[in-house]
């Protein structure tokens, strides 16, 4: 225990020694993404208080042939994104990514996800201390987690 | 390490767009092979990309991203000639990296 403490403290110390400006995470949130309920992953990301929000557009299809590549694009209008998160409702673990944005980088994203079944993908923004989400039904054909 | 990642960085108006295809199974733990076994998760968890040094950008994935990662993100105030570096993590440790200078659309 004291050894991992150790090594902890190390990479977050070497973490903001290399990013003074924005601090970035470097940690991967294991709770966060092993939550195989949306709120429970939400609530390990400590997102609350989402506020619906048309400043935000996912792009993805309407019907997805083969859920083991579906392509989604997120982009925020939102002034000053932090972060987009990507949650899929209906998969084994609904967080698929947590996207964090410094400066110079634009909040917006593509990805290519795994979707099991037919779901709500939901892309949630981080601006300052808020909290903004939009969602888009994709309807799966074939199970991409098989 | 170039044959793990493909990227190209555009500059287009003010935006540079950054695409990156990298390599690797993204299994999630969760398959059986052929002959029952499971297949050891084996997924990429971090991804990092910089700008001449400086870090625009963090990812954190889990095992719903598909195999062979795609990824597109836009950068403000790159020049033609910067460099963009990715970097990534898996959950065993691997890792992988690859650098583009920008250029012109």
């Amino acid at each position: 225990m004291q050894r991992r403490k150790f090594i902890k403290a190390l990479f977050a110390a070497s973490a903001l020694a290399l990013v003074p400006i924005k601090a970035f995470a470097a940690m991967w949130n294991t709770p966060a993404f092993q939550a195989t309920k949306l709120q429970e992953a939400m609530a390990a990301l400590q997102i609350s208080n989402v506020t619906l929000s048309n400043d935000i557009q996912i792009i993805a299809p309407d019907k997805a042939e083969n859920g083991a590549v579906v392509q989604i694009e997120v982009m925020s209008r939102i002034p000053n994104t932090e972060s987009i998160t990507i949650f899929v409702e209906n998969n084994p673990t609904a967080l698929i990514a947590n996207f964090l944005f410094g400066e110079g980088a634009e909040g917006f994203v593509v990805t290519r996800i795994k979707m099991a079944e037919t779901s709500d993908v939901l892309a949630v923004i981080k601006s300052g201390n808020r909290y903004f989400s939009a969602k888009k039904r994709v309807e799966v054909l074939e199970n991409g987690c098989g | 390490m170039a044959e793990n990642m493909r990227m190209r960085a555009q500059l287009k108006g003010d935006t540079t767009e950054v695409k990156v295809l990298m390599t690797h199974p993204m299994e999630t733990g969760r398959r059986k092979s052929d002959s029952g076994d499971v297949i050891p998760a084996n997924f990429i968890q971090l991804v990092s990309a910089s700008l001449n040094g400086n870090q625009v950008l963090e990812a954190q994935w889990g095992t719903g991203i598909s195999k062979n990662p795609y990824l597109t993100f836009h950068l403000r105030g790159a020049k033609v000639g910067d460099i963009v570096r990715v970097n990534w993590t898996d959950n065993q440790g691997k890792t992988g990296v690859g650098e583009i200078a920008v250029t012109l659309a």
